[in-house]
């Protein structure tokens, strides 16, 4: 069963090994002089000053290849999923295949379990693989951004770490659940990259945040922590800065005195304390101070902490990507696992 | 005679609608059957929960003394050639043949290279290319060389033409006397069951019409042609299957295990294809009181 | 060696015409004592008929004491029926021709004569079963 599985998939592994090849081949050439640049970069500016600028522009001179990798990682098992996983069942119960399969001396669930185990294992393998090399090649930048792009943040958790092989194991177990469903391979194939997207949109608004029950604090707004003040129309408001490096901020708003949150700052301190030094004020009634350098004055702080208001933050620490990680890989394999379930309850029930 | 197929209360339902009910069947070893009747009537459901493809929704069936795909024991026990004999069109003919060798434990390599050899078939051609003939050939091959002691078809030959029909006929046939497989095959090519059956069962409307020995049912039928008469008006142990009546002439076909005495009948004997047609035609137990009021 | 054919518009059984086959051939000397008939297996793979069959017409050969089956070998013809029954048909057509020459002189026509015959036929082999 092994062989004939493994005999059925060899063009799309054919067309997926010779891909990765190839992209491996293109990237370890480039991840030279991408290394050897940084490291005299960062040779020159540890000498001279200046790093965080340097770090600055050698991020954007790469960007493009930095995320188009992210784009790949974060893309593939969606694609898995469909190319993989929808045709796998889709495609013999169309061609009628199954019932030759199904009539030689294997029982049905033998026949799917093979097929999920290797197929699926393929999944995670294809994915880890991506992972793998695309963390190799983007090291370099993954310091030199760390500070923007923070592994912590939404795209860039899903692109690195372990996140991937789970997605991959469910997308593919998805795709085979769309597809003895649908029991036809196109529309299976766009309901199982449609499901999926939808999923890689809400899990890190409703789910992953919660994974771990999120740090909350409730701080004065200093020089130090403030991020930045801005005014719009009728509201002003103020975004802290949390004083971990790569932290995940899920929310950060005001509180009054009482503690209730408040959707803006008393708009008379954009006019009076909090108001803007000369030279940068807009007139077109939004303006933006960058919290750095020529920030708001002393008093304004003052006037805001006289005025009781404090700033509440919600956020992961940097520090527990990996647990999140493990949390989320863990959920997507169970989900995977359900789903599989699902699927040698339907195919030894429903289909004939 | 031990039954290789036996079914008691047999039915099987999608939805609402009874696609095949109350099957009560007992087909003995080494016959090669006939399942005949129209288009959805019931025989590919039937097949299909021979196979263990398709699980009853009431009923029992016992296939060689198993449940039907209860487990690989009772898988290698049956072969199946399903409708439109699938292939796996990116696999080639050797790939086959070797899916064949690795999924059954009584697989015969040399049986099965010897039919592709003696077919024509080209082992390294992929069946997508095959020509019907040749892939149903294919089809076939398998589920002869896993050995099965019964080897169910599903229209096998309806989409080939006359001659690659009569070919693999043959080669079904000439497995039949090589190994004493037993054999069902549906089909509503008559002609074709004339030649290959010894047992015949006519399905109409989700129903078991009738089934037997076809050398039985041949005897058991007549075709009696007279003066017109009501079909109530036969004796007792003759079963009307079909009436048809003229002003002056009524023609009976009969299922009856005793002689015919009455004179006033012409007794014809019924081939099996005018036998099968007789079942299917639908009983019209009121035309005879219909015409008689004009 | 002789080649079964089977005309499936006939009426008549296949195994019937089987057994046609081989009294005919032996009726006019084509199969003598000695002669093997086919072999099961390649009567089947040449008409594609059931097996049961073709056993079934040796079957009844073999009961009509005109073939032998040698197990492992095959069947052998036993019995010739040329000959004796090949000389009296001189006689018997040249009856059946005058009969022929009578039925036309009444004024009947082909179909006429071959129904009559044929009704004729198979009354007088009911009378013999009954």
């Amino acid at each position: 069963m092994i062989w004939l599985t493994l005999r059925q998939f060899r063009l799309q592994a054919t067309v997926a090994l010779a891909t990765l090849v190839a992209v491996t081949a293109l990237l370890a050439l480039t991840r030279i002089d991408l290394v050897d640049d940084y490291a005299d970069g960062i040779a020159s500016c540890t000498a001279t000053g200046g790093c965080e600028r340097f770090k600055l522009q050698f991020f954007d001179d790469h960007q493009s290849w930095f995320t188009g990798l992210v784009t790949v990682v974060v893309g593939l098992p969606g694609l898995i999923g469909a190319f993989w996983g929808a045709p796998l069942i889709t495609r013999e119960i169309e061609a009628g295949t199954h019932r030759l399969a199904w009539n030689q001396s294997v029982s049905r669930s033998r026949w799917l379990a093979v097929k999920l185990g290797v197929i699926g294992l393929a999944s995670m393998a294809a994915a880890g693989l991506a992972v793998a090399i695309a963390t190799w090649w983007s090291d370099p930048l993954d310091k030199a951004g760390a500070d923007r792009f923070p592994r912590l943040s939404p795209v860039m958790f899903d692109a690195r770490g372990i996140a991937p092989i789970g997605y991959a194991a469910f997308a593919f177990a998805l795709g085979v659940t769309a597809g003895v469903l649908i029991r036809r391979t196109l529309p299976a194939m766009a309901v199982t990259l449609a499901v999926f997207a939808g999923l890689q949109l809400a899990v890190p608004q409703y789910v992953r945040p919660n994974l771990i029950t999120p740090v909350e604090r409730t701080v004065t707004i200093t020089p130090e922590n403030m991020q930045g003040i801005s005014l719009a129309e009728t509201t002003l408001t103020v975004r802290a800065r949390v004083d971990e490096p790569g932290a995940w901020v899920l929310s950060d708003y005001t509180v009054d005195a009482s503690g209730r949150k408040v959707k803006s700052l008393p708009v008379s301190l954009a006019a009076g304390a909090c108001a803007p030094p000369p030279p940068t004020t807009v007139p077109d009634g939004k303006e933006s101070v960058d919290g750095s350098g020529r920030g708001p004055a002393e008093k304004c702080y003052a006037e805001i902490a006289r005025l009781g208001y404090r700033q509440h933050v919600t956020y992961q620490p940097g520090d527990r990507f990996w647990p999140l990680q493990w949390a989320e890989t863990g959920l997507f394999a169970l989900l995977a696992l359900g789903l599989s379930g699902f699927c040698f309850y339907w195919v030894r029930r429903r289909i004939s | 005679m031990t039954a290789v197929v036996r079914t008691e209360g047999l039915g099987r339902k999608y939805g609402r609608r009874w696609a095949l009910r109350d099957c009560d069947l007992a087909i003995p070893a080494g016959r090669v059957v006939g399942l005949v009747g129209p288009n959805g009537a019931g025989k590919t459901t039937l097949l299909n929960m021979v196979v263990g493809q398709l699980a009853p929704s009431a009923g029992t069936i016992e296939v060689l003394g198993g449940r039907p795909a209860s487990g690989p024991a009772q898988l290698a026990k049956v072969g199946f050639v399903a409708q439109d004999t699938p292939t796996y069109a990116s696999l080639t003919v050797a790939d086959h043949l070797r899916l064949g060798a690795r999924l059954n434990p009584g697989w015969d390599a040399a049986l099965a290279r010897d039919r592709i050899e003696r077919l024509g078939l080209d082992p390294a051609r992929r069946a997508g290319r095959l020509s019907g003939g040749q892939r149903a050939q294919l089809a076939l091959t398998l589920g002869i060389a896993k050995r099965p002691e019964l080897l169910i078809l599903d229209e096998p030959v309806a989409a080939l033409d006359p001659l690659a029909r009569r070919e693999f006929l043959a080669s079904l046939m000439e497995a039949v006397a090589e190994h004493s497989i037993s054999v069902v095959l549906s089909s509503h090519l008559m002609s074709d069951l004339e030649r290959v059956c010894d047992h015949l069962v006519v399905v109409v409307d989700s129903r078991v019409r009738v089934a037997g020995d076809v050398d039985d049912l041949l005897t058991a039928h007549h075709r009696l042609t007279g003066p017109r008469r009501d079909a109530a008006r036969l004796p007792s142990g003759q079963h009307v299957v079909s009436a048809s009546h003229t002003d002056r002439q009524s023609t009976f076909v009969v299922r009856t295990d005793g002689p015919i005495h009455d004179p006033a009948w012409t007794v014809g004997e019924v081939g099996l294809e005018d036998l099968v047609l007789a079942y299917m035609t639908p009983k019209t137990e009121d035309r005879p009181a219909l015409e008689a009021l004009r | 060696m002789i080649e079964f054919h089977l005309d499936a518009g006939s009426g008549v059984s296949p195994y019937m015409q089987l057994v046609r086959q081989v009294r005919h051939a032996l009726r006019l000397d084509l199969l003598r004592e000695g002669d093997q008939l086919p072999t099961v297996k390649d009567v089947v793979a040449q008409l594609a008929i059931n097996p049961n069959t073709v056993l079934k017409a040796y079957r009844e050969l073999e009961h009509e004491g005109l073939v032998a089956a040698r197990p492992g070998v095959g069947t052998f013809v036993t019995r010739s029926l040329a000959g004796g029954s090949l000389a009296a048909h001189g006689p018997l057509r040249q009856d059946l021709r005058r009969w022929l020459a009578k039925a036309r002189l009444a004024g009947l026509d082909d179909e006429s004569i071959e129904a009559l015959f044929m009704t004729t036929f198979r009354a007088a082999a009911q009378e013999d079963i009954a």
